[in-house]
C-alpha cells in the first residue's frame, strides 16, 4: 500500500504523520525536539510508523469476523504495553548512563554512595509508571520520555539522604541529553511479541486469526511514497530541497483537511506564533508572524510552569479554576516571570496569575490576527499551545468578543496539523 | 563578489566620486552648501544657485551600505537618541559626531543652509532641528508642504508653497550664495530634469515586459534611482538615463532579467510590486534572498519617495515656481494613504505582478503606519497574494537573516501554489479522520 509521510520538526516538539493513499491519518507520531534534530526525527517517524501499523491491524481485524473477541480493546492493550516497552528500553539505557557517570566521579567515596542510592531507588523508577502506561493512563503520545523520567527521579531521590540530592541531579543532568541524543531503533516485531507477552491471560492473544493478521502488519514495508518535511527546523532535516515545505503552507493545509470551511487559522507553537488566512480550497492568502520576540508562544508557558515549579500540562487546569484574571500587561516573558512573583508576594491565587497570563498570551496572539485582517470566517486554533484549555477558552472569548459568533475549531490533533499538512502535500505531488 | 558593471554604472560611479571631490573642496571653490531631503528636493533650485546638495539619509544609506551604520547609530544613542527614533537619523547624526567623513572617505562639508521641504515625514522636522544644534551658524529654510489630504493637488496649497518659495527660501539662497536667482536658470534646469524625467518612467516601465530587464526595488535603489536624485538639472543626468536606457533596451531586445551582484537573472518566476525602504545594511544578502528564487522586482514605491512622475507630472520652465510647489505636493510620502494604494494598484496592473511584499521599517514611525491597511486593500481589491516582512534601514540589530529568510521561504512557496495550483477534482478530501 501506498503510504505518505509529514514530519513537523517544530521548536519544541516534532511531529510526524502517516497517511494513506486515501488521505486518511494512519499514524502520529511525537517527541521532545533536542540538539540532535535526526534523532528527533527518527524518534517522531518511529512512532508514527508503529503507530500506524497498530491501526493497520485494527482495520484488517474489523474485516475479520471476531466472534467473542473485543479487538478494540485487544489491540489497545496491545499498544500500551508496547509503548512500555519502549519507554523501559530507554530507561534501562539512561540508567545504565547514569551509573557510568556515577562511577566516574573523582571522589570514589562519594560514587560508592551514589551508586549504593541508585541501585536502592532504580526498581522503583519503573513500576508505577509501567502500571500507568498498562493502564493506558499515558501513552508517548501523551507524555514525554525526559519528563517522565524525570519527574519519577526527581520524587525519589527527594526522599534519600539530602548531602547527595544536588549530585543526583547533576547526574542525571550530566546523562539526559546524551541519552537523548542517541539513536535508538526498535523492531516492531520484537517488541510486539513481547508485549503479547504483557497481556493478561483472557485476551485472546493466541487466537490464530490475531496472530496471522499481526504477522501480515509485521512484515508490511512502511517505506513512505512520499513525504515532506516542515517546521521551524525543516531546514536542518536530513531532507533535499524538494521534500521541505514551509509550515505555514502546512498548517493551512492541515486545518484545512479537518475543517474545510476555516478561513483564518490561529497556530501558536513553542516559539512562533502564525495567523493565517486561507481560501477555500486550504490555499494560504496572507500571513502573519511574530517577530523578534517569543513572549506569548509555548516557550513562554514552559517559563511560567518552571517559575512556579508546576509542569506545563498543569498549566491550564489550574488556570480554568481562577475566580479572575490577575492583571498582567507585560508582553515579555522575562518580566512576566517578574510580574508573578510580584502577584505571589501580594498574596494572590496563582490560579488568578495563571489566568491573567493565558490571557496575555491570546491578547498577544489576537494582535497578530489583527495585523493579518482579523478573523474573517471559521476560526481554526491548531498548534501546541491549543493543547491548553485555558488558552483555548480565552482564545473563543476574545473571537466571540471582537469578531463577532462564529464557529471555532480546536481538534485534538491540532498539535499534527503541520505535519499532517506536509503528508497532504506529498501525497498529492506528481 | 563584484557587481557585473554595465556603461551607466561606471558613469555613475564617476559622477558621484566627481561630487564627493566637489563637496571635499567646497573650502578651496567657495562653493555653498544645502543639505537637504531627498523627497521634496529642490535640487535644481540648488543649482540654479551654483551650490552643492548634500542629502542627510543617502549619507546614511551609504553608511550602511559600508558597514558603518552600527558605529555612528551606537554614537547617537550614546548621546541620548532612543532606540525608536528614525535609524536614518541616528546613522546621520553618529556619522556627524565622529567628523562627518562621507562614503567616498573624504569629509563632508558643514551645511551652509538647511533647507527643509516637509513632504510627509514628521521626523524631517525633528531631524533638522538636530542638525541646526550641531551646525549652529547653518542658515535654515522651511518650505512646508500641505499634505494631500483631499487626494488632489489644491490650487491653494500651491499657492501656499509658491508663496513661501518666493518669499522666504529663494531669499535665504540669494544671502548664503551671495547671487541674484535667475529664473532663466532655474528654467534650463527644469526642462534638463523633464528630460530626465521621461527618461526615467521609459525605464521603469520597461518592467512591462517578461522577462523584466530591471528590478525597479534593488536595481531601482542602486543605480535607476540615485542619480536621479543629485543631478536631477544637469546635462550629465540626461546623459545617464540615455546610456541606461540603452543598456535596458538592450536587455528587452535579448530577453534578458535585470543584472543582479551575480550577473543576468535568470529564470524570472515571480514579479513582484514592494512597499517599503530595503534593508541597506544586508543589502545583497536581503537581494539574494529575492533572485536565487526567481523573484524580480517590477515596481517599488521608495523610488517614487523623490518625485512621482508615472501620472504624467514633469517639471517644467513654463511656470518654474509652481512646477517645484507641484512637485512637492506629488511626492509618494505626501500623498494620502488612498492614493498610495491607487498608485500600487497600478504598478500591480501595469507590470503585472502576482505578488505584493511590505517591508516595513522597524525605526520609521511615519510610514510604516498604513502598511497593513494598504496591504490588506490590495488583496481584497486585486485577489493578490500579499506578504510582510520587517527589517530596518540601516540598524543591524534589526536585520534577522533567519526570521526573514523564513517568512520569505513562506511566502514564496504561497505564491507558487496560487501560480500553480489548478483548481479542480484533485482538491483533499475532506475527512481524514480515522
Amino acid at each position: 500500500m501506498k503510504i505518505f509521510l509529514g514530519i513537523d520538526l517544530g521548536s519544541t516538539t516534532s511531529k510526524a504523520v502517516i497517511i494513506d493513499g486515501e488521505g486518511q491519518i494512519i499514524g502520529r507520531g511525537i517527541t521532545n525536539t533536542r540538539s540532535n534534530y535526526e534523532v528527533a526525527t527518527q524518534i517522531a517517524q518511529n512512532e508514527a510508523e508503529f503507530n500506524s501499523r497498530f491501526t493497520l491491524l485494527h482495520r484488517k481485524l474489523k474485516s475479520e469476523p471476531n466472534g467473542s473477541v473485543n479487538w478494540d480493546v485487544l489491540i489497545n492493550q496491545l499498544e500500551n504495553r508496547f509503548h512500555y516497552l519502549q519507554y523501559r528500553n530507554r530507561f534501562y539505557r539512561l540508567l545504565d548512563k547514569i551509573f557510568e557517570n556515577a562511577a566516574k566521579l573523582e571522589d570514589k567515596t562519594l560514587s560508592e554512595k551514589i551508586i549504593v542510592l541508585l541501585k536502592k531507588i532504580q526498581d522503583g523508577l519503573l513500576s508505577e509508571v509501567k502500571d500507568k502506561f498498562i493502564s493506558g493512563a499515558i501513552s508517548l503520545t501523551s507524555e514525554f520520555f525526559r519528563d517522565l523520567f524525570s519527574t519519577e527521579y526527581m520524587k525519589a531521590i527527594q526522599n534519600e539522604d539530602k548531602n547527595y540530592y544536588d549530585q543526583l541531579v547533576a547526574l542525571y543532568d550530566r546523562s539526559i541529553t546524551p541519552v537523548e541524543n542517541e539513536k535508538l531503533s526498535f523492531d516492531f516485531a520484537e517488541l510486539a511479541e513481547e508485549a503479547i507477552e504483557l497481556l493478561p491471560e483472557n485476551s485472546y492473544q493466541k487466537d490464530n486469526l490475531f496472530r496471522k493478521n499481526l504477522e501480515d502488519i509485521e512484515s508490511l514495508s512502511m517505506e513512505p511514497s512520499d513525504y515532506i518535511g516542515t517546521g521551524y527546523g525543516r531546514q536542518l532535516l536530513p531532507f533535499e530541497e524538494q521534500h521541505i515545505k514551509s509550515e505555514i503552507l502546512c498548517h493551512a493545509m492541515g486545518a484545512h483537511a479537518y475543517f474545510p470551511e476555516t478561513r483564518t487559522v490561529l497556530d501558536i507553537g513553542g516559539q512562533d506564533t502564525k495567523a493565517i488566512q486561507v481560501d477555500k480550497y486550504g490555499l494560504v492568502t496572507s500571513f502573519q508572524m511574530n517577530d523578534r520576540c517569543a513572549a506569548g508562544c509555548g516557550r513562554y508557558l514552559g517559563y511560567i510552569a518552571d517559575e512556579m515549579s508546576i509542569s506545563v500540562g498543569e498549566l491550564g487546569p489550574l488556570a480554568m479554576n481562577s475566580d479572575y484574571e490577575a492583571n498582567i500587561c507585560s508582553t515579555c516573558t522575562v518580566f512576566a516571570g517578574a510580574e508573578l512573583r510580584e502577584y505571589l508576594n501580594l498574596g494572590e491565587k496563582k490560579e488568578n496569575i495563571l489566568a491573567g497570563l493565558h490571557k496575555a498570551i491570546v491578547q498577544r496572539a489576537f494582535a497578530l490576527l489583527a495585523r493579518s485582517g482579523g478573523v474573517r470566517n471559521e476560526f481554526t486554533f491548531t498548534g501546541g499551545v491549543s493543547r491548553n484549555q485555558a488558552v483555548v477558552k480565552y482564545v473563543s472569548q476574545m473571537v466571540e468578543q471582537n469578531y463577532g459568533k462564529l464557529k471555532i475549531n480546536c481538534h485534538p490533533d491540532s498539535i499534527f496539523m503541520g505535519a499532517l499538512g506536509a503528508a497532504l502535500f506529498s501525497s498529492r505531488r506528481k | 563578489m563584484e557587481i557585473q558593471k554595465e556603461n551607466s554604472m561606471i558613469k555613475q560611479k564617476h559622477m558621484l566620486a566627481e561630487q564627493f571631490m566637489e563637496l571635499s573642496q567646497v573650502k578651496e571653490t567657495g562653493k555653498k552648501v544645502a543639505y537637504t531631503f531627498v523627497p521634496g528636493n529642490l535640487t535644481e533650485l540648488i543649482y540654479a544657485f551654483d551650490m552643492l546638495p548634500v542629502y542627510p539619509e543617502i549619507n546614511s544609506l551609504q553608511s550602511g551600505m559600508r558597514q558603518k551604520s552600527k558605529e555612528y547609530i551606537r554614537e547617537a544613542e550614546d548621546m541620548g537618541y532612543s532606540e525608536d527614533v528614525c535609524s536614518y537619523v541616528k546613522c546621520d547624526i553618529g556619522m556627524m559626531l565622529q567628523g562627518n567623513i562621507g562614503p567616498t572617505g573624504q569629509q563632508l562639508p558643514s551645511p551652509d543652509i538647511l533647507l527643509l521641504s516637509y513632504t510627509g515625514c514628521f521626523v524631517f522636522m525633528k531631524w533638522f532641528e538636530n542638525l541646526k544644534q550641531l551646525y549652529p551658524k547653518a542658515e535654515i529654510a522651511m518650505l512646508h508642504i500641505p499634505y494631500q489630504e483631499s487626494g488632489k493637488i489644491e490650487a491653494s496649497a500651491v499657492k501656499y508653497i509658491k508663496d513661501q518659495l518666493i518669499r522666504d527660501v529663494i531669499p535665504k539662497f540669494e544671502k548664503v550664495s551671495g547671487k541674484k536667482f535667475d529664473i532663466d536658470k532655474l528654467g534650463e534646469k527644469l526642462d534638463l530634469s523633464a528630460q530626465a524625467e521621461d527618461l526615467l518612467i521609459e525605464i521603469f516601465d520597461s518592467a512591462k515586459h517578461t522577462p523584466s530587464p530591471i528590478d525597479a526595488y534593488f536595481g531601482g535603489v542602486y543605480y535607476i534611482g540615485p542619480i536621479f536624485t543629485a543631478f536631477r538639472g544637469n546635462e550629465d543626468c540626461v546623459e545617464y538615463y540615455r546610456e541606461l536606457l540603452k543598456e535596458v533596451n538592450y536587455r528587452v531586445a535579448n530577453k534578458l532579467g535585470p543584472i543582479t551582484p551575480e550577473g543576468y537573472m535568470e529564470n524570472e518566476k515571480f514579479r513582484l510590486v514592494v512597499e517599503g525602504p530595503p534593508n541597506w545594511t544586508h543589502f545583497r544578502d536581503f537581494w539574494k534572498l529575492f533572485y536565487d528564487k526567481g523573484a524580480v522586482f517590477v515596481g517599488s514605491t521608495y523610488t517614487r519617495v523623490g518625485g512621482v512622475y508615472d501620472d504624467g507630472f514633469r517639471h517644467g520652465s513654463a511656470d518654474s515656481i509652481k512646477s517645484m510647489a507641484e512637485y512637492c505636493m506629488g511626492c509618494y510620502t505626501n500623498r494620502n494613504l488612498p492614493q498610495r494604494i491607487d498608485l500600487i494598484e497600478s504598478f500591480i496592473k501595469k507590470y503585472n505582478a502576482n505578488g505584493f511584499l511590505v517591508n516595513s521599517i522597524k525605526s520609521c514611525n511615519s510610514f510604516s503606519a498604513g502598511q497593513l491597511v494598504i496591504m490588506r486593500d490590495l488583496e481584497e481589491r486585486l485577489n493578490i497574494p500579499v506578504g510582510f516582512i520587517e527589517t530596518d534601514l540601516v540598524d543591524p540589530r534589526y536585520y534577522s537573516y533567519s526570521n526573514i529568510k523564513n517568512r520569505l521561504d513562506s511566502f514564496f512557496q504561497m505564491l507558487d501554489q496560487r501560480q500553480s495550483f489548478v483548481v479542480g477534482d484533485d482538491i483533499l478530501p475532506d475527512d481524514v479522520l480515522t
